[in-house]
């Protein structure tokens, strides 16, 4: 075996609170080599990014490297001198976050943030660090690097930016890459070609990467090997096809099944969350972090001791911390059995939008021009028939959550008409609803820090809303809410709590008992799940899918996860520029013929398997701003299969096949059929 | 603080479990100031000038205008009047803990009237935006743009010097600051999703801007009605100081220091005195305001 590049050896560490301190990595060890990439994968809390702000050793004040080494081109980085780390940081270890607005100088242009690596670890003259800044901008592909340098990091976009610090975090040809949920914030697509980037410029750059993410899909696109983190310690380790193909620990397991993915759905491949929720480092009990919530747990053997990670069939590369891992049952991915075909029942629309339309009029000051107005949503149609789930999809900005506000009367609608259960509320905002209207439509929201009022109890919120939208005497409400919080599978011991002592997960539930509350007819979830860890998400998605089928709700999801679409929805519209490029039912929508940006969405998505082939479609380029959309279809700035000038200069036709599935392109959809069965394959 | 409409309503419904819960999170948010240094100086700064301000008919030595002319011969400390006593004779340490009285109710009273005040016209004008905001931070703008001395000379000589008047031109001066924090924790607050599903069930717009924006703004609020109060103690002593303050001859800290500070360079403790008074109630104020502050970032 080579000298490892990276080694952590017995590493403990811990954060000093008020309550004493606390441990949040017990005891892990690890090896990375050189050029090697590894990913660390784990629910929000397990350790992960402590790890890696270990091996720079920024851990605050209050953290410490309480036990163990970590040997880097064999020094030991717990205890070398303040210097020495300085000049290793940004020359032999570079690291990249995850909001590159953070990383980056507001007050500096791109340009001379980049030539500052060069001049200050290396000693280059300007001109020197001009070229290298310059080449490096044309290897993270932003066009007119020339350009880009003069730049101010607010005129570039989010996948730009994190382009940049890519760059600033390569250009001194570090021998460690460190990055911490790079593409998080990112929108599918540029996430997509981003992942690309950093896998293109592993191999030419030959740096060693430590990939830091709670998404296993994106681990899977650019990593060699993978460790799954739980509590502060490395639960199972190895290649990254061996871990997607025979997981070892019940961890790796439950995470693999909790994970939506494009062949899920509701129906054939049900969601399994892992039942109870991570509990916090400072109450470990003896033996395995993760038993009080193992389905595969034995009292007597998991609770015993410590447990090492063991090597699997004799296999050092690939180790669990499992007593029982050799005598797990065989392990394998869930799919859909058959597709799905035609399950989807007509019926008539609860909710219907016809030709909707939205424009924001900027006001115009005393002495300002008139400035054009935003055109949010343009001549949308849209249906959704009771019991039924309509998914709207597509990028930040495409107008998804517009539509929502309208929808809930937040916004109103300045051109067409929105229906609900025959009544014509487009016009209506909420204020002009009366409480029979009210209660029909509710919504939850996407932030569950914010959905709560952190100054009223649990019991006020939900009360507060029984009473208003069903009226009654307090004494009742206190029944109400006991009643709700066991609708959403939470105890109703839990009404004196205030949402500081609740969990994302929990916090979402209750927000949806609050919008059960009025027994609403429809119910409009902005990106209910997208601040959730993944086996959080899959309970929630469930407990969504169970209550629409329990009361009969009709669901308007609005998400930008197209998994989650497939998982849930019965009706699609896939979203783009405040427009609607494709609608139909969810298995119409995800097979061919798709809308060309449909597949380049689809394209994107992050398979977690390592073997999963297809033809990769990057969209160039960015989202046009609404202030400038295109004359002709509004995906044609960007689209792979534009056609030419037509595609620029007239509006695309709607296309109206089987099913009720709309497609709005200028290629025939028989075309396109043709197109995609090539490379989509079987 | 008084109980927000919500934590009343909560409690509406009297459990023996809620009320134990209850009385734990008051101990705790209690034991918390106990927990920062700063705090703790600051209320036992406080908590000493308000037992000596509460306790002076019994502690203070002498009657606060009673005349001793036999100590004129030496007004400095000495057994008899322990921090000596003024150019007519009275007992400075009397004067002293008898002044803390109008201090401690004036300061806060003006403190609570300006919040109310302010959040009043902050939170309108943040939550309704429009013509409202327009006119609200413009009035507050004028009452800002002046020196507030003048200001103060201008409506306490035309109005009389009294206690009321005093809280009355603080309340006014002091409103426009904290209406300006209110305005801008309530542009904040009123972005967030609680606020939108408060609206989606029909609250009125008074009903989310007490109870649902209020309460969250409570944090900045409490730490700056803190530093609000050590200010209004610094400007009743200018008031004294500039002979506008409360009349002679019932004695007030900053009218001491008026009298006294021509003879600074002979008996400079007549001036200092009633000076360090001043400033030890201001720092326990800033302390705890520093301390509050860093148990709310804490949290």
């Amino acid at each position: 075996m080579t000298d490892a590049l990276l080694e952590l050896q017995d590493v403990a560490i811990t954060y000093a609170t008020r309550g004493g301190e606390v441990e949040a990595i017990r005891r892990l060890s690890l090896r990375l080599e050189p050029d090697e990439a590894l990913g660390l994968v784990g629910e929000s809390g397990c350790g992960k990014s402590t790890v890696a702000l270990s091996i720079v050793r920024y851990l605050g004040r209050t953290g410490r490297i309480a036990r163990g080494r970590i040997l880097f081109e064999g020094r030991d980085l717990a205890t070398v001198g303040d210097a020495e780390l300085r000049a290793l940081r940004g020359r032999r270890i570079a690291m990249v976050y995850q909001d590159p607005m953070a990383s980056l100088n507001p007050v500096m242009t791109v340009g001379r943030q980049l030539m500052e690596v060069p001049m200050i670890h290396d000693g280059a003259g300007a001109d020197a660090a001009r070229r290298r800044a310059l080449a490096m901008l044309g290897e993270v592909k932003l066009s007119d690097p020339e350009a880009v340098m003069d730049r101010y990091p607010h005129q570039l976009s989010g996948g730009q930016q994190q382009r940049i610090v890519i760059a600033m975090a390569l250009i001194a040809e570090p021998a460690l890459l460190i990055m911490d949920e790079p593409t998080t914030g990112l929108d599918v697509t540029v996430e997509a070609a981003v992942l690309d980037l950093v896998r293109e410029l592993r191999r030419r750059h030959r740096s060693a990467i430590v990939f830091i993410s709670h998404n296993l899909g994106t681990v899977a696109r650019v990593c060699d090997r993978i460790g799954v983190m739980y509590r502060g310690e490395l639960v199972e380790d190895g290649p990254v096809r061996r871990i997607f193909s025979d997981p070892r620990h019940p961890y790796t397991r439950g995470l693999l099944d909790c994970l939506p993915t494009l062949g899920r759905d509701k129906r054939h491949a049900p969601l399994v969350p892992i039942p109870g929720h991570l509990e916090s480092s400072s109450s470990r009990p003896s033996g395995c972090g993760f038993a009080a919530r193992c389905v595969h747990v034995e009292p007597a053997r998991c609770t015993v001791g410590p447990i090492p990670l063991a090597p699997i069939d004799g296999d050092a590369g690939h180790r669990a911390a499992c007593v029982r891992a050799a005598e797990l049952p065989v392990w394998s991915r869930r799919r859909a059995e058959a597709p799905a075909a035609g399950a989807a029942v007509a019926s008539t629309a609860l909710v219907a939008t016809e030709h909707l339309g939205k424009l924001y009029r900027p006001r115009r000051g005393l002495f300002g021009r008139r400035r054009p107005g935003v055109r949010a949503l343009s001549d949308v149609d849209l249906a959704a028939g009771r019991r039924q789930t309509l998914a709207i999809v597509g990028e930040s900005g495409c107008g998804k959550s517009t539509l929502a506000k309208v929808l809930a009367g937040i916004e109103v609608a300045s051109e067409g008409r929105v229906s609900l259960d025959g009544v014509e509320i487009g016009g209506l905002g909420i204020d002009a609803r009366d409480r029979r209207l009210k209660r029909k439509l509710q919504m939850v929201f996407q932030n569950p820090d914010s959905t709560l009022n952190p100054s009223h109890t649990v019991g006020y919120a939900i009360g507060r809303a029984l009473r208003r939208l069903r009226g009654g005497a307090p004494a009742d409400a206190a029944a109400g809410v006991a009643r709700l919080l066991e609708v959403v599978k939470l105890s109703p011991a839990m009404a004196g709590r205030r949402p500081r002592q609740l969990s994302g997960g929990e916090k979402q539930r209750v927000a949806i008992a609050r919008a059960l509350a009025g027994d609403p007819d429809v119910i409009v979830a902005d990106e209910p799940v997208s601040a959730l860890d993944v086996s959080v998400q899959a309970a929630i998605v469930n407990l969504l899918a169970e209550l629409q089928a329990a009361r009969g709700t009709t669901l308007i999801f609005i998400s930008h996860d197209l998994a989650v679409v497939r998982y849930l929805a019965d009706h699609v519209a896939v979203m783009y520029l405040g427009a609607v490029a494709e609608f139909g039912p969810v298995e119409r929508v995800f097979a061919p013929p798709w809308h060309p940006y449909t597949e380049a969405l689809l394209s994107a998505v992050p398979v977690p398997d390592p073997d999963a082939v297809g033809g990769r479609i990057v969209l160039e380029g960015a989202v046009p701003r609404a202030t400038e959309r295109p004359r002709g279809c509004p995906f044609a700035t960007r689209c792979p299969r534009k056609v030419g000038a037509v595609c620029d200069d007239t509006p695309p036709p709607v296309q109206r096949l089987a099913d009720g599935h709309r497609l709005v392109c200028h290629i025939p959809a028989a075309e396109l059929q043709r197109l995609q069965r090539m490379i989509a394959g079987p | 603080m008084p109980p927000t409409p919500a934590t009343a309503e909560a409690l509406a419904v009297p459990s023996p479990a809620a009320a134990r819960r209850r009385a734990r999170g008051w101990w705790r948010r209690l034991a918390a100031v106990g927990d920062s240094t700063p705090a703790t100086v600051g209320v036992a700064v406080i908590l000493f000038w308000l037992a000596m301000a509460a306790l002076a008919p019994v502690v203070a030595p002498y009657a606060p205008n009673a005349t001793d002319l036999a100590a004129l011969a030496h007004t400095t400390p000495s057994k008899a009047h322990w921090l000596g006593t003024d150019h007519l004779g009275r007992d400075l340490l009397s004067r002293i803990l008898w002044g803390a009285r109008p201090v401690l109710v004036i300061a806060p009273l003006a403190v609570l009237g300006a919040t109310a005040l302010g959040c009043l016209l902050g939170l309108a004008a943040g939550y309704k935006g429009g013509w409202i905001d327009l006119v609200v931070t413009r009035a507050c703008d004028i009452v800002l743009s002046f020196p507030v001395i003048i200001l103060y000379m201008i409506i306490l000589t035309h109005f009389g010097s009294s206690a009321w008047n005093i809280v009355g031109v603080l309340t006014l001066t002091k409103a426009p600051i904290i209406a300006r924090i209110v305005r801008g924790l309530t542009l904040d607050l009123r972005e967030r999703e609680y606020v939108t599903a408060a609206k989606m069930r029909g609250e009125s717009a008074l009903y989310i801007m007490f109870v649902e924006i209020l309460p969250n703004a409570r944090g900045p609020l409490i730490v700056d009605m803190c530093l609000r109060t050590g200010y209004n103690i610094i400007i009743i002593g200018v008031l004294g100081f500039l002979g506008i303050g409360l009349p002679p001859p019932d004695p007030d800290w900053g009218g001491m220091v008026k009298d006294t500070y021509g003879m600074m360079m002979v008996w400079p403790h007549m001036a200092l005195v009633p000076c360090a008074a001043i400033s030890s109630l201001v720092v326990g104020f800033n302390l705890l305001a520093v301390g509050l502050r860093e148990i709310g970032l804490r949290d």
